[in-house]
């Protein structure tokens, strides 16, 4: 889907978002309430100037629309992989922009995330999954890296990862393993600005993933041994 | 002088925290292992790679973590992520005197592809609450694995980033960039450049790491000290005048360095005299001629 195409179904009420060099930025109109936007297409590789013109959306927000609540449209391929990004510190241009988003979050704003295109490995990190919550529409693309290229690295040979990501949501890419996970909230199948409203409404500041990812059954252990380190106990897997 | 970076964590966590004083949660006779790693035939470790747990240093309670970059590069799967944040959350409830994280990681445990990339995303948020309930959080990274990926943007969530020169912080390593994009682009053998783009000396000058120390454990446990009061001594949490400071710093570093190819033509542009001597000079020597050039300016 096209950034345009999803703006206007999930703004029926109008927006102004604006593309500029694969940034997206502007505001829409849902429910009554003026939603501040940032985002990304066609794929483009998170660099350093999208996460600092993300950042400054974002303090800008802040700033000028006290608890005006965010939507962060995710479309991207990852971190852009070029030496003059890690020159220049890209982990500090995106643990940035994360900052930004908790700060907005702590200050009353309600931050959600949208994956409607691609969402890949760092990029995804300080965008959808910093948020307070991520959904995602069934198309999506989400995963770590390609099945070749971890096959390279983990040295596991690729069939035996292709057939481990057939009914394993620890492998497999895509928006309904990310749900099991806990990882995204919910996926937008249709009414897009109805969602979008509900999402807003519901924004919890915590972050509830893990119960989320141990009662979708897709992540067993997290939930379990995080509480057994805060509290002393032991391990009891669900 | 007794040399962090050769150091297991297990053997980091006595020489960083007062004798004796550290208690692990979940320790490896717990048995708790990653539930992911048989399945493709891959070892698993009692600690799943990272010792959690909390003890006094210089007398104060603080929680602590140490990444044991010799299991998996120190990776980031379900179970290590959630001993971290499990941690963090700990370090709140009981109103610790500061959180220490020893990072060294390659970030994401590609075994664990999913899980560990929501698992690295939830560990940073947990830093950041920890954050938000005014406790200062530490960050380390003196490991020869160095603090990559995920790891590499939490550790830059932290308050302080305290490196030795040897240490690398990066998002992505640079056989990754060559793999992407050619060895015209990042040539990963020139071990030289490798360490001019990624190594302490150079995070330090540009801001990106607050404190550079010899690759030695007591100078990190000093300024591991130090950063914890200097921390306390202001607030821990994220501000929006600090935030855009920040911004201001990030800004500036883009268009000041507009066309430099190289980490050298950067501290040259920082004013560092005779940049090309940098990577040569011992930590004492490189922090004479370099603080006062540094981005962000003395701390």
């Amino acid at each position: 889907m096209t950034w345009q195409t999803l703006a206007n179904q999930l703004f029926p009420g109008g927006h102004d978002i604006a593309e500029h060099d694969n940034f997206l930025s502007g505001s829409g109109q849902v429910d009554g309430q003026t939603v501040a936007v940032i985002g990304t297409t066609e794929h483009v590789p998170i660099g350093i100037e999208i996460a600092l013109a993300q950042a400054q959306a974002i303090l800008q927000t802040v700033q000028r629309h006290p608890g005006r609540p965010i939507l962060i449209l995710v479309d991207t391929q990852g971190q852009r992989l070029r030496h003059r990004d890690e020159m220049l510190g890209i982990n500090s241009y995106m643990a940035h922009l994360g900052k930004c988003v908790d700060l907005a979050r702590r200050r009353g704003h309600a931050v959600i995330g949208l994956v409607y295109d691609q969402a890949l490995s760092g990029g995804f990190i300080t965008s959808g999954l910093i948020a307070s919550a991520c959904y995602a529409l069934p198309q999506a693309t989400i995963r770590v890296m390609g099945l070749p290229a971890m096959a390279r690295i983990t040295k596991v040979p690729e069939e035996r990862l292709t057939e481990l990501a057939r009914d394993n949501p620890v492998f497999a890419p895509g928006p309904e393993n990310y749900l099991r996970m806990g990882g995204l909230h919910a996926i937008w199948a249709d009414d897009l600005a109805n969602r979008l409203a509900e999402a807003l409404a519901s924004a919890d500041p915590a972050d509830g993933r893990m119960a989320l990812g141990q009662d979708r059954g897709g992540r067993l252990l997290a939930q379990p041994v995080a509480e057994a380190v805060r509290t002393g106990g032991h391990v009891r897997p669900a | 002088m007794s040399s962090y970076l050769e150091l297991t964590a297990r053997q980091r966590i006595p020489a960083l925290f007062d004798p004796g004083s550290f208690e692990e949660f979940l320790p490896p006779s717990a048995r708790i292992v990653s539930p992911h790693l048989a399945q493709l035939d891959a070892p698993v470790s009692f600690d799943d790679g990272v010792i959690v747990g909390r003890g006094l240093l210089g007398g104060q309670v603080v929680f602590g973590a140490a990444q044991e970059g010799g299991f998996m590069g120190g990776s980031v799967g379900e179970v290590h992520g959630a001993k971290l944040v499990g941690m963090l959350r700990r370090a709140i409830d009981e109103q610790a005197h500061a959180v220490l994280l020893l990072l060294e990681s390659g970030g994401v445990r590609l075994h664990e592809a999913n899980a560990g990339l929501i698992a690295v995303s939830e560990v940073m948020r947990a830093m950041l609450d920890a954050r938000a309930a005014n406790i200062p959080v530490v960050a380390l990274v003196g490991g020869a694995n160095g603090c990559f990926g995920g790891m590499g943007i939490s550790a830059r969530c932290a308050n302080t980033v305290i490196m030795s020169e040897e240490g690398r912080l990066a998002m992505s390593g640079p056989e990754v960039i060559e793999t992407a994009n050619g060895v015209e682009e990042f040539d990963s053998r020139d071990r030289a450049l490798v360490w001019r783009t990624t190594g302490g000396k150079h995070r330090y000058l540009l801001g990106d790491c607050q404190v550079l120390v010899p690759d030695d454990t007591a100078a990190f446990r000093a300024a591991a000290l130090q950063a914890i009061a200097e921390i306390r001594a202001g607030s821990a949490s994220l501000s929006l005048e600090g935030l855009l400071e920040e911004q201001d710093l990030l800004a500036r570093r883009l268009r000041d360095t507009a066309g430099l190819p190289d980490p050298v033509d950067v501290w040259r542009q920082l004013g560092v005299p005779d940049p090309a001597a940098v990577p040569m000079l011992d930590t004492d020597a490189f922090m004479q001629l370099a603080a006062p050039h540094r981005a962000g300016g003395p701390r």
